[in-house]
């Protein structure tokens, strides 16, 4: 089987957690592999390859992504927000906290797409029930907790 | 006998405020959190090296074909490609890596790459390295590979009959281990019995707790010293140093194993060295630093998992009363293409030979084969959780058939409380426990009492109802000794884990461990340990991160696995502390002129009992030894830096018999699960759930919830959907997430949990291993399910995995499933 020619480059500006940056990339290149090797943000994970398990879960424009779903070039002219942006200076936010507080994670690989999502419905629902945080994050795999702790952690910074 | 302290029954809570003396045993923050929050943990696949060049591996579309030619011309080729690596360079380059098993499983050859030919769908044939990951798949399509296909063995039980393809000719047989293991006196026990009940087979599914964060490494290879540093998330280092040294023909100084986070391991990340070898000769062969990363297809094809196991032939020995005498049973487990661990899971089992029961007689003949499926590998419960499925299988079968209350027979036949220490048939010692007040337990925190009004609620809105126990046990702390029982001429034997803690010059109290955790949350019940000692916080505590060979706090068996951290590691740790301890005292003493017993240490400062105020911070000690030594006495024999190795107590199993210690931990998990069946389509629900345990005494509170609450939402996984299942030409139906569906939020039931804490008397901290958990969420839906069908022709549940169509099926077809179950009265 003859390989696919990667099609030539392309520049694009990425605004990431309020920084612009200017990078060439393939026009291939996921939007996940741009944070993670382009950028260094290497906080957004990757644990598959078809879009199941919400790891590199990001806010596009303050919508919820899979960052593995996107191509960089898509991304061109967007603002982007990753766990990195999460916290004032030190200080862990909120939600952050609660995670900590609740043991809502354990090997911390889900962690950041995690925030994300978590993130993103409470900025939708201040004040979410319990299925709507757990359809809030039904995106999201974590292998470790059984999410129990997870919810308990949204719920209280949503009380 | 130990103290058994029953806990209201609601989950643990964080603790507010701040926390009194006496660390251990309370919920302080978690020193990992801080970092792993904001995205500043470190994972193998964080690390980059200049110019460093990808790996990607090329695979096997066969499960089993003979390679006549691999042609990596045209792969090289392309521009940004570095250089390639192929099963021939493998077979001049390394030997094959050593295997457990006595004949016929010591005569498979296993290699870092396929040579000669493929036995599984995605084997590594091939690996290439290239500028960029994406530029190496390129590379890897242009790799031409020319396979002469053989038939493929994908069924473990005609694997010995005369068709079967041998997948290792070397071996002339697919069978890697076989033995009889048989205590106490079966034929007594049949012949005392008043029934004799027969299962004519049981399954136990291929799963794997398919850690989010695949498997990996980055390495360098130093020219000038010959040695290798592999950034990886090998989480059992000290073995896979074992296997990888002899096979690339170096010492074993030459690996340098380093982890700081990783993104889960449950067993499935322990062999990992065929990928790691052909890694280090990449290194080597070009030259450069080179990274790995494995797919999420390639993770569930390919690497690690779970032991399949038939159970066959089953007869079981009951008295009138349901005292149960015995059993014996035919297993036969399908490892795949490699035994790697294997054969151990032929003796893993053997700790948990009798379950959570008091059955003396009971023979098992075991045998392992290989077929054309991924290898496997230790995976949470680890072959303790085949078996504990069996035990608690064969007791709602006899229930059910002899019209048996599932509950009392579990009490009727449980080890009691005043039993422990209690020596099983075959030899271990089960620390201690009180089994029937966990089940008592469990069946509160369902409302058991009024679960005959749930029953009828649930039939008048058209439901089955139906509820069940699963009881097992999580042995922790490996005696290595029962691999000789599988092979004598092994010189493995006991168990130890490292840790070193030192005072440094400005009163930095460190800690380095040779465990690899992977979420356990070692930093911070290390931190806890050691406060508890020095008299300080567990803020003042340092615990570097994760695992390095170059620190020198590892051992032979050094790793995260088998539930063990709060025996070993701790046990290393406290050592440690305690040789500190004495120290920091001794110097105090030449000090302060007193002697070492009247030093106390409290509040960050070694004082003098008699006068506090007579007072040297941690600081001043580290400083006097270190920098400001001048004038201490010749005869002060002390570095306050101290290196414990901990290593239990253990002797050499009786190899004839196949008889001693096993493990030296026993934690319980009883769960109870009740679900609700919709007879039309066989789709369940599981409506309530709770999980009781007892590892003893609780280092960290909610970390051991946190466990808890992980084990039951991998064993509810694998209870209901995950499954392995191959078609007949050896391709895996459900290679990765899209189609091995694993719990997600709106899939987990509501889970209670409760506890007791029976302090182990074997520990130095009363703590025993936990976190695997047996399973036991398997065995409790199985048995829900068993007792909803019930009234629709009473099927039996013959499988582990369970998904809404075999539910279905079981309504559709009762009989099938009860052909195989017979009852002999006398």
């Amino acid at each position: 089987m003859a390989a696919t020619a990667p099609v030539g480059g392309k520049t694009v500006t990425v605004r990431v957690n309020g920084t612009t940056y200017e990078r060439e990339v393939e026009a291939r290149r996921l939007l996940i592999h741009f944070l993670r090797d382009d950028l260094d943000l290497t906080g957004s994970h990757v644990g598959c390859d078809t879009g199941n398990c919400g790891a590199c879960s990001v806010l596009y424009d303050g919508t919820l992504v899979k960052s593995c779903m996107l191509l960089a070039v898509q991304a061109d002219g967007a603002s982007i927000e990753t766990v990195e942006g999460l916290a004032e200076g030190d200080e862990l936010n909120d939600l952050q906290q609660a995670f900590g507080a609740h043991h809502a994670l354990q090997c911390g690989y889900c962690t950041p797409g995690m925030l994300m999502s978590a993130t993103a419905l409470l900025r939708e629902k201040p004040h979410p029930t319990e299925d709507e945080i757990r359809k809030g994050i039904q995106g999201n795999i974590c292998r470790c907790t059984g999410y129990v702790n997870i919810v308990e952690a949204i719920k209280s910074v949503g009380a | 006998m130990t103290e058994t302290t029953v806990a209201p029954p609601k989950p643990v809570v964080v603790e507010e405020g701040k926390p009194q003396k006496g660390w251990a045993g309370q919920n302080v923050p978690r020193k990992e959190d801080k970092r792993l929050l904001q995205g500043e943990g470190v994972f193998f696949d964080d690390i980059k090296r200049h110019e460093m060049g990808y790996v990607h591996f090329v695979r096997s579309p066969y499960a089993h074909a003979r390679i006549k030619s691999v042609d990596v011309s045209k792969a090289l080729e392309l521009d940004g490609v570095y250089g390639t690596l192929t099963g021939d360079e493998v077979a001049i380059l390394t030997d094959p890596f050593f295997e457990l098993s006595v004949k016929p499983g010591a005569d498979m050859k296993d290699y870092a790459l396929a040579v000669g030919k493929v036995r599984f769908v995605g084997e590594p044939v091939a690996a290439v390295v290239a500028a960029t990951r994406d530029l190496a798949r390129d590379a890897a399509q242009l790799v031409e590979v020319d396979y002469e296909p053989l038939q493929p063995l994908v069924d473990a039980r005609v694997a010995q009959s005369g068709g079967a393809p041998v997948l290792h000719e070397e071996a002339g047989s697919n069978v890697v281990w076989d033995g009889t293991f048989d205590w106490g006196d079966w034929e007594a026990a049949a012949a005392e019995a008043d029934h004799v009940v027969k299962i004519k087979e049981l399954h136990f599914d291929r799963f794997s707790s398919t850690p989010l964060e695949c498997s990996g490494c980055l390495v360098e290879y130093n020219r000038g010293t010959g040695q290798w540093t592999m950034y990886c998330n090998h989480q059992m280092p000290g073995v896979g140093a074992i296997w990888m040294a002899p096979a690339m023909r170096v010492g074993i100084d030459k690996l340098r194993f380093v982890t700081q986070d990783i993104g889960g391991g449950f067993g499935n990340k322990i062999c990992l060295h065929p990928y790691f070898v052909a890694c280090c000769l990449l290194a080597r062969k070009l030259n450069r630093a080179v990274q790995w990363t494995e797919w999420r297809t390639d993770q569930h094809t390919a690497n690690a998992h779970g032991n399949e196991r038939w159970f066959q032939d089953i007869e079981v020995a009951v008295k009138a009363d349901g005292t149960l005498l015995g059993f014996k049973v035919k297993a036969l487990d399908d490892c795949g293409a490699f035994p790697r661990y294997e054969p151990l899971g032929c003796i893993i089992w053997a700790q948990v030979t009798p379950g959570c029961y008091r059955w003396r007689h009971i023979r098992v003949g075991f045998t392992q084969v290989v077929t054309n499926k991924s290898p496997v590998s230790p995976n949470r419960g680890y072959s303790r959780m085949q078996h504990l499925w069996l035990t608690e299988r064969i007791i709602d079968v006899v229930a059910h058939e002899l019209g048996l209350d599932p509950v009392q027979v579990r009490k009727k036949n449980y080890v009691k409380h005043e039993e422990f220490p209690y020596e099983t048939p075959n030899g271990c010692v089960y620390d201690s426990g009180d089994y029937a007040r966990c089940l008592d337990i469990a069946l509160d925190l369902v409302d058991y009492k009024k679960i005959e009004e749930k029953r009828v609620d649930a039939e008048a809105r058209g439901k089955l109802f139906g509820i069940g126990i699963g009881s097992t046990l999580d042995s922790g702390t490996n005696n290595f000794g029962q691999s000789m029982i599988l092979n004598p001429e092994l010189q493995f034997s006991g168990n130890n884990e490292v840790a070193t803690v030192k005072l440094d010059i400005f009163g930095e109290i460190v800690v380095t461990l040779g465990t690899v955790p992977q979420g356990q949350s070692h930093e911070t019940t290390s931190a806890q340990v050691v406060s508890d000692i020095l008299g300080c916080s567990p803020a003042d505590v340092t615990v570097r991160a994760g695992h390095d060979t170059y620190w020198n706090s590892h051992a032979g068996f050094s790793g995260t696995y088998a539930s063990q951290f709060a025996v070993t590691g701790l046990g290393a740790v406290k050592g440690a502390t305690d040789m500190l301890a004495g120290e920091m005292k001794q110097l105090a003493a030449v000090v302060l002129g007193c002697a070492p017993d009247d030093i106390e240490l409290a509040d960050g400062t070694a004082r003098m009992k008699a006068n506090p105020e007579a007072a040297l911070p941690f600081m001043a000690l580290g400083a006097i030894l270190n920098a400001n030594n001048a004038g201490l006495p010749e005869d002060l024999n002390i570095t306050l830096n101290c290196r414990y190795v901990y290593r239990p107590p253990f002797e050499k199993p009786d190899l004839e018999r196949k008889y001693g210690n096993l493990t030296l931990t026993y934690a319980t998990q009883i769960h109870a699960c009740v679900v609700e069946v919709d007879p039309d389509t066989g789709v369940y629900e599981i409506v309530d759930y709770a999980a009781v345990d007892d590892c003893g005494k609780r280092i960290h509170p909610q970390i051991v919830e946190g466990q808890v609450h992980g084990a039951t939402a991998q064993a509810i996984g694998a209870a209901t959907h995950e499954t392995f299942p191959y078609d007949e030409d050896g391709n895996l139906l459900t290679p990765n997430f899209y189609d091995y569906h694993v719990p997600h939020a709106l899939d987990m039931p509501p889970m209670k949990t409760g506890y007791i804490e029976s302090e182990s008397p074997f520990t130095s901290l009363g703590a025993k291993g936990m976190g695997e958990g047996g399973g036991a969420g398997i065995h409790a839906v199985c048995a829900a399910l068993q007792d909803a069908l019930s009234s629709r022709g009473r099927p039996i549940v013959t499988d582990s995995c369970n998904p809404y169509h075999r539910v279905w099926s079981l309504l559709q077809d009762p009989a099938a499933s009860r052909a195989g179950v017979e009852v002999v009265s006398r």
